[in-house]
């Protein structure tokens, strides 16, 4: 919220340059955002009166006038003809520099001195809303008398600085000048003082033209209203302008900027309207008819439902309830009599019909963070002061005030003691008092009472004296609160999940992986692009109702879509081989659930030089083997589409499926526009993270030799060296150590259609040395069990 | 014999003189002190030498075969000598030639950021616990004090599933979880993914991370928060650096305030990256609400709370020096191998 300096120093004395005054505020919880002013942009730039215009010698167009600056006459040379002597005006000295950017100097117009420059409106930065006696087209001629070599900035009242605030939700009060002119009564230690206010007299009786009823006494706490006429349109004083303007409101004439005037100076919206379009003199605040409709002042036909609160007369709504007015509702040139509606609308129901309305106004934006009723009468009060003041129209005596339930102080416990627990203080109740009083709180013996103003206060029993330590610290300064360590000592330890991810995360690192970090939403189009089949789970995600675009509009049922999209953003910037991985969150809707599944995957994705469905196999062999897991198993899959279906596995440990590993399908990386071979593997967290065992219990080292057998065979290309290994692993018990393939050969000496593939077979007793008997009797075995596989010793 | 051993002698020597590999040396020694060697021989002849020549004879051979041992050691030490300086002549390599190319991953710096986080916590005695991304609006804001028509609900544009479930909009809901579920005291920080409808730009994003933290103790105060995020600060970003508290609006927490650090770039002189204010705001706290503790079934006239939160995307901008957030959902290897 924009507000004038100047304006705020009227109600509270401070005295300061701007920067202390924005940090004092920014300390006490008012946050200045920023502040501007126009002095800086117009220097050097003075007062001066007109003694005598004489004919340019050599210019037909331009005029030669003398100018008196107070300390000096000065020839100026001018293209205008809106001067006469005796005119004031703005002179931009020598060295000057204007709002529009330009830089004046001494000069020759046409070879006549010209020592200075006379300024228009536009060259000051002004316009006639400004300024509503000056001409666009000339010279800006001042209507007020100043001494001569006045600056400028201070005549035309560009000294004052607009400071833009950032108000919290929870002050409501501070949407307005008093309210922030409060508040730096209190930072500043400065006497803060309300306006006096009182219903000036006039003509008549407001009770004969006018009649007010609530028929909704739940979403219109009070309403208020005023009446005058012979009304009186025309612009608005030069210091009012000034003022809207450093506020960031346009001036436009002297009623509408009374209520805006009222408006920023109560935080209180007013209303003024054309009393002749208020049928039957009867205005009716109640909720609107399903169906109903208005134009608005924006000249927009609005539909409404039977949960707005509108404004009406006695046949139809005449504007929306702290919103908006209806299309007659404004202040016209045939206007005579004015209506000024004081009111205060419940704020969630403003928001709610402002959002259903999906129109946002100065006004609803206050409404929706709760006024106080309390200010509807002092705002009329000051509307129709303001409108005697400025000569705007004649008052109507007596004004309507409906108030069915007033707001009542709040009273809460002066506790002390509370309070410092709270902040880790010992502040004096001395202290606390002085705050509370320079904040407008009652204080009185063991009891505070809470200004009307300041609803946010107390609102909940078991808050009040939270919300009175944040009075007393804020103004006490925050920063000047003491730093403590808390008591107690706690002994905290990652879980073991948290150390089971750092862990796999480490290993991963070591094995040339870099970490991503993806979006967890996604477009549906991302099923297509991994081959996902129709009827498959994953294609029923949890959805987004109200999504930024279709990209974000799901949250994702498979992280490897993810990982695919980096893949293809870094094959498109031509790296050539990566390594990735991504500790990834996926969302499966369970039925019958409100909240979905939401598992962690590792999923890991590669391509480049080397990184083929082995490097990836090997890769997850040595992180389970880096869990100390032993049993793990990998079975031929069908790859479920987004795989190569020849070479796709699922891996699993002690029976449970914990990964899917494999090439990604040739279609899938057509569709992402990859023209090299990318392998994935999809590992599940949990299950993972399920199979890892406890610590692992020291095996004494082997005291006895181990014998190394090697052994050729031969068999069909359709074995797999999973089956051979199995029977190898059977047929020795606990006297196999281990058992490796180190040869697989097609070619010379071998049947097209069969392999030789060659094991080195590590045997060992533990308990004994191993005789050659008992090893060739092992080896022996392996061979008749292999040659029931049609698998035999290579000759 | 005097002469014959002083001639073996003679010839001894000067054949280890002109020795020049280990073969040679080693056949000189077996040509004179083996067992059929020359010297050897002689000593067979002693015993038909008088009793008077035998000592003088015998003193005499083993000086010569002595002689030619201590030649053939020191020949040997020669030889070794030169052929280890030949060798280690030959190999010599250069060592500016490249090393082998071992391939080592990175950490995302999210995570690193968040690591560090974690670390400094940890030692606080904070434990680290996470929850639900997909999330209850009840959980979200109605117990944080956030009814349906908050107004503070504003400021949090909420991607909805359906209308009581959401995307969490901040990590505060797993406050909740932790008081309705943890014993007393309470000391927790929560990572995790939070989601607003914004539109993705260079500071914005629909999906960010922060980091929340939670205490609830008896005897807990306004100075402890500033003491437990002021020794966060100095941990993170140095023990020179400053921070101060301002006066702020949260609908959980009473009193509120928003912390701003000393800028590590200028060190609070001002320059861009504070937009010359010297200060940068880092994070929000407060007291929590007691409406909160109460809604979580904690006595809050005996408890009292304090938390705090954080965007972890900004602490790792201003740390590395990134300047549009993009980057980091990218996964571009050309960034991520930077850090």
């Amino acid at each position: 919220m924009n507000v004038s300096l100047n304006w705020l120093k009227e109600y509270a004395p401070f005295d300061c340059d701007i920067h202390t005054f924005s940090e004092e505020m920014t300390m006490v919880g008012q946050k200045v955002e920023i502040f501007s002013t126009e002095a800086d942009k117009c220097k050097n730039v003075v007062i001066g009166k007109i003694l005598e215009i004489k004919e340019h010698p050599h210019a037909d167009k331009l005029l030669v006038c003398m100018v008196d600056v107070g300390k000096e006459v000065l020839q100026i040379c001018t293209g205008a003809k809106n001067l006469k002597v005796g005119d004031l005006v703005p002179v931009a000295l020598d060295g000057s520099i204007l709002p529009c950017g330009k830089e004046i100097h001494n000069g020759q117009l046409r070879g006549v001195d010209s020592n200075g420059m006379l300024c228009s409106l536009s060259e000051l930065g002004l316009t006639t809303h400004d300024f509503p006696n000056a001409v666009d087209d000339g010279i800006m001629v001042l209507d007020e008398e100043w001494p001569l070599g006045t600056d400028a900035v201070k005549a035309l009242g560009m000294d004052d600085y607009s400071v833009e605030f950032e108000i919290t939700p929870n002050r409501p009060d501070c949407l307005s000048v008093l309210g922030l002119a409060r508040e730096a009564g209190a930072a500043f230690k400065v006497p803060f003082k309300m306006p006096d206010v009182e219903f000036p007299k006039g003509e008549g009786d407001i009770n004969d033209l006018l009649k007010v009823t609530i028929h909704d006494t739940e979403h219109c706490q009070r309403y208020t209203a005023g009446m005058i006429k012979n009304v009186r349109v025309k612009p608005s004083p030069k210091w009012m302008r000034e003022r809207l303007r450093m506020c960031g409101i346009r001036p436009i004439n002297n009623i509408v900027d009374i209520t805006n005037y009222v408006m920023m100076l109560y935080g209180h919206p007013m209303h003024a309207f054309d009393y002749k379009y208020v049928k039957g003199g009867h205005i009716n605040v109640r909720l609107a008819k399903n169906g109903e409709e208005i134009m608005t002042l924006d000249g927009v036909q609005r539909k409404l439902t039977d949960k707005m609160l509108v404004i009406a007369d006695s046949e139809e709504p005449i504007g929306i309830a702290g919103v908006m007015g209806g299309e007659y509702s404004g202040v016209y040139d045939d206007t005579n009599m004015v209506v000024f509606e004081s009111a205060c609308f419940e704020g969630t129901n403003v928001r709610a019909t402002s959002r259903a309305l999906n129109h946002r106004t100065e006004a609803s934006g206050k409404y929706e963070k709760g006024l106080n009723p309390e200010y509807c009468v002092p705002a009329l009060q000051m509307a129709l002061q303001l409108v005697k003041e400025l000569d705007a129209g004649d008052i109507i005596d007596g004004h309507i005030d409906v108030y069915p339930q007033p707001r009542t102080e709040r009273h809460v416990k002066f506790d002390v003691d509370k309070i410092n627990k709270i902040l880790g203080t010992q502040i004096s109740r001395e202290e606390m008092e002085k705050i509370l009083l320079s904040l407008d709180f009652g204080v009185n013996g063991d009891e505070i009472t809470v200004p009307t103003h300041r609803y946010d206060i107390a609102k909940d029993k078991v808050t009040e004296m939270n919300d009175i330590a944040e009075e007393i610290a804020r103004v006490y300064g925050y920063n000047n609160l003491p730093s403590t360590i808390m008591n107690g000592i706690a002994v905290a330890k990652p879980t073991e999940m948290q150390r089971f991810t750092k862990k796999v995360v480490n290993a991963l690192l070591g094995f040339g992986f870099y970490e991503i970090e993806t979006f967890s939403f996604y477009s549906p189009k991302n099923f297509d692009m991994l081959n996902i089949p129709q009827d498959s789970p994953l294609r029923k995600p949890v959805v987004i109702s109200n999504p930024l675009g279709e990209d974000t509009s799901i949250m994702r049922t498979t992280a490897v879509a993810s990982m695919m999209g980096v893949i293809a953003r870094n094959y498109n910037a031509r790296v050539q081989s990566v390594s990735l991985f991504e500790n990834a969150t996926e969302y499966l809707p369970v039925e019958g659930q409100d909240l979905p599944d939401e598992p962690r995957k590792f999923i890991l994705g590669c391509y480049g030089e080397g990184k083929d469905f082995f490097f990836l196999k090997g890769v997850i062999e040595k992180l389970v083997w880096s869990l100390d897991i032993s049993d793990i198993r990998f079975v031929r899959s069908g790859g479920a589409g987004t795989y190569h279906p020849g070479r796709c596995a699922d891996v699993y440990i002690e029976g449970v499926k914990v990964a899917t590993l494999g090439e990604i399908h040739p279609t899938v990386l057509n569709n992402y526009g990859i023209k090299t071979k990318v392998c994935v593997a999809d590992i599940d967290s949990r299950r993972l993270f399920g199979r890892v065992k406890g610590v692992h219990q020291y095996v004494s080292l082997a005291r006895f030799p181990a014998l190394t057998r090697d052994i050729a065979v031969v068999c069909d290309d359709a074995i797999t060296n999973g089956e051979i290994m199995d029977i190898i692993k059977d047929s020795c018990g606990d006297k196999l150590e281990s058992v490796k393939l180190f040869d697989l050969y097609k070619g010379s000496h071998i049947e097209p259609g069969k392999k030789s593939m060659a094991y080195s077979i590590v045997l060992r007793d533990r308990q004994a040395t191993l005789t050659d008997r008992i090893a060739d009797e092992c080896i022996r075995k392996i061979l008749d069990n292999l040659a029931k596989i049609n698998v035999f010793l290579r000759r | 014999m005097k002469e014959q051993l002083e001639s073996i002698r003679a010839n001894a020597l000067a054949e280890i003189s002109a020795a020049d590999n280990l073969s040679a040396l080693e056949e000189i020694r077996v040509k004179y002190s083996g067992k059929k060697g020359e010297v050897t021989a002689i000593l067979k002849q002693m015993g038909k030498l008088s009793a008077e020549e035998r000592p003088v004879m015998g003193a005499l051979a083993n000086e010569v075969r002595s002689d030619i041992e201590q030649a053939l050691e020191s020949k040997t030490a020669r030889i070794n000598r030169r052929m280890l300086e030949k060798q280690l002549a030959e190999e010599e390599i250069d060592i500016t030639l490249p090393g082998k190319e071992l391939e080592m991953g990175k950490r995302h710096p999210l995570q690193l950021v968040l690591d560090e986080f974690k670390e400094i916590f940890l030692g606080m005695g904070f434990e680290v616990v996470e929850g639900p991304e997909v999330e209850y609006d009840k959980y979200n804001f109605e117990m944080l004090n956030m009814p349906k028509s908050h107004p503070s609900r504003d400021t949090q544009d909420t991607f909805y599933i359906t209308e009581n479930v959401l995307l969490r909009t901040q990590t505060s809901p797993m406050e909740v979880r932790t008081m309705l579920s943890q014993d007393l005291p309470i000391r927790v920080i929560v990572p995790g993914r939070v989601y607003r409808a914004d539109e993705i730009d260079a500071t914005h994003s629909p999906l960010f991370h922060q980091i929340e933290g939670l205490v609830v103790q008896e005897g807990l105060t306004m100075a402890d928060l500033k003491g437990t995020l002021e020794a966060f600060v100095k941990k993170m970003f140095g023990e020179q650096t400053k921070v101060r508290f301002r006066p702020h609006h949260f609908a959980y927490t009473e009193p509120s305030a928003e912390m701003d650090m000393t800028c590590f770039k200028c060190g609070g002189k001002g320059c861009s990256m504070c937009k010359g204010e010297g200060w940068i705001e880092i994070l929000g706290c407060g007291v929590t609400n007691p409406v909160v503790l109460e809604n979580c079934g904690i006595d809050s006239t005996k408890y009292q709370g304090f938390a705090f939160g954080m965007g972890l995307e900004r602490l790792a901008m201003m740390k590395y020096n990134i300047d549009d957030l993009r980057l980091l959902y990218e996964n571009d290897m050309r960034f991520l191998s930077q850090f």
